[in-house]
């Protein structure tokens, strides 16, 4: 029997209704995340990246998935809330951006660590909150023992977001979904914080989901990038290729109109006009058409017709654009 | 006041002859908490800060939260009154004027805010808010049309969006809107708080370049306030670096990046990520211990001394004054980078 891939989704598409209408918000992702590998998910707001997460989280209230999740060959889509709630913190966790939407201000952290550890494996309070303790030591909170006695609101935004940390790898997960974990914190604690990320990651041997709009983040640690615009994946690749080789008009788009500090002086930001599509009236077509310089140059019906899916354009590489050729 | 640190340029000095805005030795210190019997120690969020800026130029103010950055802007347009120290605008001592007094000089200093939304009023046109700052000025009711026209396609808005209310508009144009009202009176000065920083990627890039347009068309001064530092470097001419209310180094853009001379400024630049994943594998990179220090409670001596690789005895007694390092740069350290 071939080992399942750890989270395996397929054609997965997330659709709200609003008073506006249905919202697709996600349509048709694809992707794989293996263990010990972190896959980057980049976008900007209205993108589906955090909804994405979401929905294989089966945290999505009120919206309808169909398609795909599979965690380790279990399917997710459309799965019990109680075997939801047994996956969830047991094998999949998930980060946020503000910890004190994770953590609840009444409890202790050690206390809340404990419970989610006694939920999943029972035993006896003590030894749960000494095995919070322990986690607490694991992410690099100093005197754990007495910090797990605080409530979320005496920690500091780094160590807040460490403790988080801490809360979703009590149970030893397999899978962790971050979602902007260091968007809200200062660069030199957000540099802190990544680091500790990749070495439990290199320690545990964890899939991570890193869900940024920082394309400095997603070279830092992913190894394979999706990029998605209006709900769609414009472009997949492994890292490297994708900063080295970016072949979506978007993804050169985002990076041409990045200010960097490696750049040569007096370099030129060439911005993308316009601004992302709105999910409540999407463009005909490709999401990127009314913004894209090629399409532009060399309108094209393809451009306007059906969403393009992506296809292969080079080994591990894959593009949404109808103009991009096959060069490998 | 009593500062343990002798700012390098006292209150007394006029500044550069050619500065169009001077700050010496500004300070603010909100009031502490209320204590049981009195009020406990104020929080000194800006502490002996001291700059130029010349016309048509752009000084960049960078630095982590909390570090007194928006508090220091904020007190270059006396949105709040400084404690200490002293704000010149064009020779003219501004700190103490009345803000009756002031207003004709509002007109040649202008800001712009973070989030364009909440500084824009929800119940009035385009229109209407581009002009409010010429109508304060008593332009007629047709030149305050006209010059509202120029403005919205100066800043790459259309004539139609002029009877628009904010909401219809998405956050770069709302942006823009902010940036035609603060440039309806041709102001010599414009201080942008963290003006990009809610923006997604692809439309900061729209906004600075149209920052820097304006600033090449009209000659207009920015102090641009950001913890972006890579936007920092693009658009700045001159960096000042600040750390928990002080200004740790402050020169120009290239030798503040290049050749950091403080170790919070290289650890700083070190810490942000590159787009660049082969980089990102083999860089040098200094990662700080803990976090940036609360304002209430300073560490004593020089206040990055518990953070810093560099620190001895001598720092954690002895704040570091600033202090000239090669032309162009001055730098708080006692042991600055060679």
């Amino acid at each position: 029997m071939t080992p399942h891939p750890l989270l395996e989704v397929r054609d997965l598409t997330v659709e709200f209704s609003t008073e506006e209408g249905p919202v697709r918000a996600v349509r048709g992702i694809d992707f794989t995340v293996e263990r010990g590998r972190t896959l980057g998910i980049v976008g900007e707001s209205g993108s589906g990246k955090s909804v994405t997460s979401l929905a294989v989280m089966g945290l999505h209230r009120g919206a309808t998935v169909t398609g795909s999740a599979r965690l380790d060959g279990t399917e997710l889509v459309g799965a019990p809330d109680e075997r939801l709630r047994t996956l969830r913190g047991r094998r999949m966790a998930m980060v946020f951006q503000d910890a004190l939407t994770a953590l609840h201000p009444y409890f202790t952290v050690g206390d809340q660590i404990a419970e989610a550890y006694r939920e999943h494996f029972g035993g006896t309070r003590r030894a749960a909150l000494a095995r919070a303790v322990d986690v607490l030591g694991d992410v690099g909170i100093p005197e754990p023992a007495r910090r797990a006695d605080e409530y979320p609101h005496q920690f500091s935004g780094g160590m807040r977001q460490r403790a988080m940390i801490a809360l979703a790898l009590s149970c030893e997960p397999d899978l962790v979904i971050a979602d902007e974990p260091t968007t809200a914190l200062d660069v030199t604690v957000q540099a802190q914080v990544l680091e500790l990320l990749m070495r439990l990651q290199q320690e545990r041997g964890l899939g991570i989901v890193m869900i940024t709009h920082d394309l400095g983040v997603i070279a830092r640690v992913a190894d394979d990038v999706l990029v998605m615009y209006g709900g769609s994946a414009a472009e997949q690749a492994p890292a490297d290729t994708l900063f080295t080789t970016p072949r979506h008009p978007y993804t050169r788009g985002l990076l041409d109109s990045l200010p960097r500090l490696d750049a040569e002086r007096g370099t030129e930001l060439r911005s993308i006009p316009g601004s992302p599509p709105s999910l409540l009236a999407p463009p005909a077509g490709c999401a990127f058409h009314p913004r894209c310089p090629r399409h532009a140059a060399r309108p094209d019906a393809r451009c306007t017709g059906d969403r393009p899916p992506l296809r292969t354009v080079a080994d591990g590489h894959r593009s949404a654009c109808v103009h991009d050729e096959v060069t490998a | 006041m009593t500062t343990e640190t002798a700012p390098l340029t006292d209150a007394a000095d006029p500044g550069a002859p050619d500065a169009l805005l001077s700050v010496r030795d500004l300070g603010m210190t909100f009031p502490g908490p209320r204590g049981t019997l009195r009020r406990r120690p104020g929080i000194r969020a800006v502490d002996g800060v001291s700059f130029d800026v010349r016309p048509g130029e752009t000084l960049g103010l960078v630095g982590e939260s909390g570090c007194g950055k928006s508090t220091t802007g904020r007190m270059l347009v006396r949105l709040l009154d400084p404690t200490a120290g002293r704000v010149s605008f064009r020779g003219q001592d501004i700190t103490r004027t009345p803000q009756h007094r002031l207003r004709p000089l509002r007109s040649r200093f202008q800001m712009i805010f973070q989030d364009p939304f909440a500084s824009l009023n929800p119940r009035q046109t385009v229109q209407q808010i581009v002009a409010a700052p010429l109508r304060a000025q008593g332009e007629s009711r047709q030149r305050i049309r006209a010059e509202v026209r120029d403005l919205v396609q100066l800043v790459g808005l259309a004539p139609e969006h002029l009877e628009r209310y904010p909401h219809q508009f998405s956050g770069g144009q709302a942006q823009r809107i902010g940036i035609a009202r603060a440039l309806a009176t041709r102001p010599e000065l414009v201080v942008a708080d963290e003006p990009v920083s809610a923006l997604d990627v692809s439309i900061q890039a729209q906004i600075v370049g149209l920052m820097e347009r304006l600033q090449a068309e009209l000659g207009v001064a920015y102090v641009f306030i950001a913890h972006d530092l890579a936007v920092v470097r693009h658009i700045s001419h001159r960096v000042a670096v600040m750390y928990l209310g002080r200004i740790v180094e402050i020169g120009d853009q290239q030798q503040v990046y290049e050749h950091p001379a403080h170790p919070y400024t290289k650890a700083l630049l070190s810490a942000v990520p590159l787009p660049d994943p082969a980089a990102e594998r083999t860089r040098e990179r200094i990662v700080l211990l803990g976090d940036p220090p609360s304002p209430a409670n300073p560490p004593s001596g020089c206040t990055f001394h518990p953070r810093c690789p560099k620190a001895q005895e001598l720092c954690r007694t002895e704040a570091p004054l600033l202090t000239p390092d090669g032309p162009g740069r001055q730098v708080a350290c006692h042991f600055p980078e060679a």
